[in-house]
């Protein structure tokens, strides 16, 4: 009989586990968040889910506001400090939800380039992506209708042309 | 003075969070004022603002980038296609009721779209022309 490595195992288990942990159940944003993360962040991008990015990849986010995937997002300090606190403690965990390597120092995580968000999104086409309805990964609304209200049901899909999502 | 007007109107902001368009319309105006004796916003200047290509963005070069050529349509976030409902208080009751929302906006599009925060007048100019449209 052959054995299997305990390493294997080890890999096998926590990849379950941080599966786990991004699974569709915690998409919504934690009961009672700031004030400020709906009001700040929520005004130009749905309020993302703190479980999708791990805590490093948010502190980068929030330590360049200044230049925020092309705007400016700067915050007064008190409440730059409330929301960071906010999504640090309700990040993620696990190389599933760790963004891709950053080209540029000066780069920011993505929470569209996670191997969870990647896997979870391979069977989009190309096109759907640079759809004018669409324009980034991160605007989950556009296909998840009630992705505002922090649902991401698949049945509740709608593709850009106006189809239902079939898997 | 003018730090004494400027901390008036936060401190109204922090207090009254309620506030009519028109009621807006007349803090920035009376600002303009002092600094202008005289000054009467037009919604023609406010237009051409709201119209003009300052460049300063690429992705957002005019207001109009995520508001629309016309105020009274919702608008769309250039960067994150995210739905804006329109400008116009016609076609949104809730806009410009909220002095600190208001400044909050101002501040943080204005140095966006045109490199720097705008004059009250612009404010002032910006106003009467959304409200105007129906």
């Amino acid at each position: 009989m052959k054995t299997v490595p305990i390493g294997l195992c080890l890999l096998v288990a926590t990849s379950m586990l941080c599966t786990a942990a991004a699974s569709a159940s915690d998409l919504r944003v934690p009961a009672n968040p700031p004030p400020a993360y709906l009001a700040e962040c929520g005004s130009c991008h749905v309020a993302f889910p703190p479980s999708l990015l791990m805590a490093d990849d948010w502190k980068r986010i929030m330590a360049r506001l200044d230049k925020h995937y092309g705007d400016n997002a700067s915050l007064d300090v008190p409440t730059r400090e409330v929301i960071e606190g906010f999504l640090v403690k309700q990040a993620g965990q696990g190389r599933r939800v760790a963004s891709a390597p950053l080209a540029k120092p000066t780069d920011l995580p993505r929470l569209t380039t996670t191997p969870w968000f990647v896997r979870k999104h391979h069977e989009v086409p190309r096109a759907v992506w640079s759809h004018a309805k669409v324009k980034t990964p991160s605007n989950c609304v556009a296909c998840h209708t009630r992705a505002g209200e922090g649902s991401y049901r698949e049945r509740e899909i709608v593709m850009p042309n106006g189809q239902r999502w079939e898997d | 003075m003018k730090g004494a007007v400027f901390i008036g109107m936060l401190l109204w902001a922090s207090v009254a969070q309620a506030a009519t368009p028109g009621e807006i319309l007349t803090g920035y105006t009376a600002e303009a004022a002092r600094r202008t004796p005289g000054f009467q916003p037009t919604a023609v200047r406010g237009e051409q603002f709201y119209q003009k290509r300052f460049g300063v963005s690429e992705v957002m070069p005019a207001c109009a980038s995520c508001h629309t050529d016309r105020p009274t349509q919702p608008g769309r976030h250039a960067v994150t296609g995210k739905l804006i409902q329109p400008l116009a208080p016609a076609a949104n009751a809730e806009r410009f009721t909220d002095l600190a929302k208001v400044e909050k906006w101002f501040r943080r599009n204005c140095s966006e779209v045109t490199g720097r925060e705008c004059s009250a007048a612009e404010k002032a100019d910006f106003m009467v022309y959304v409200m105007g449209k129906r």
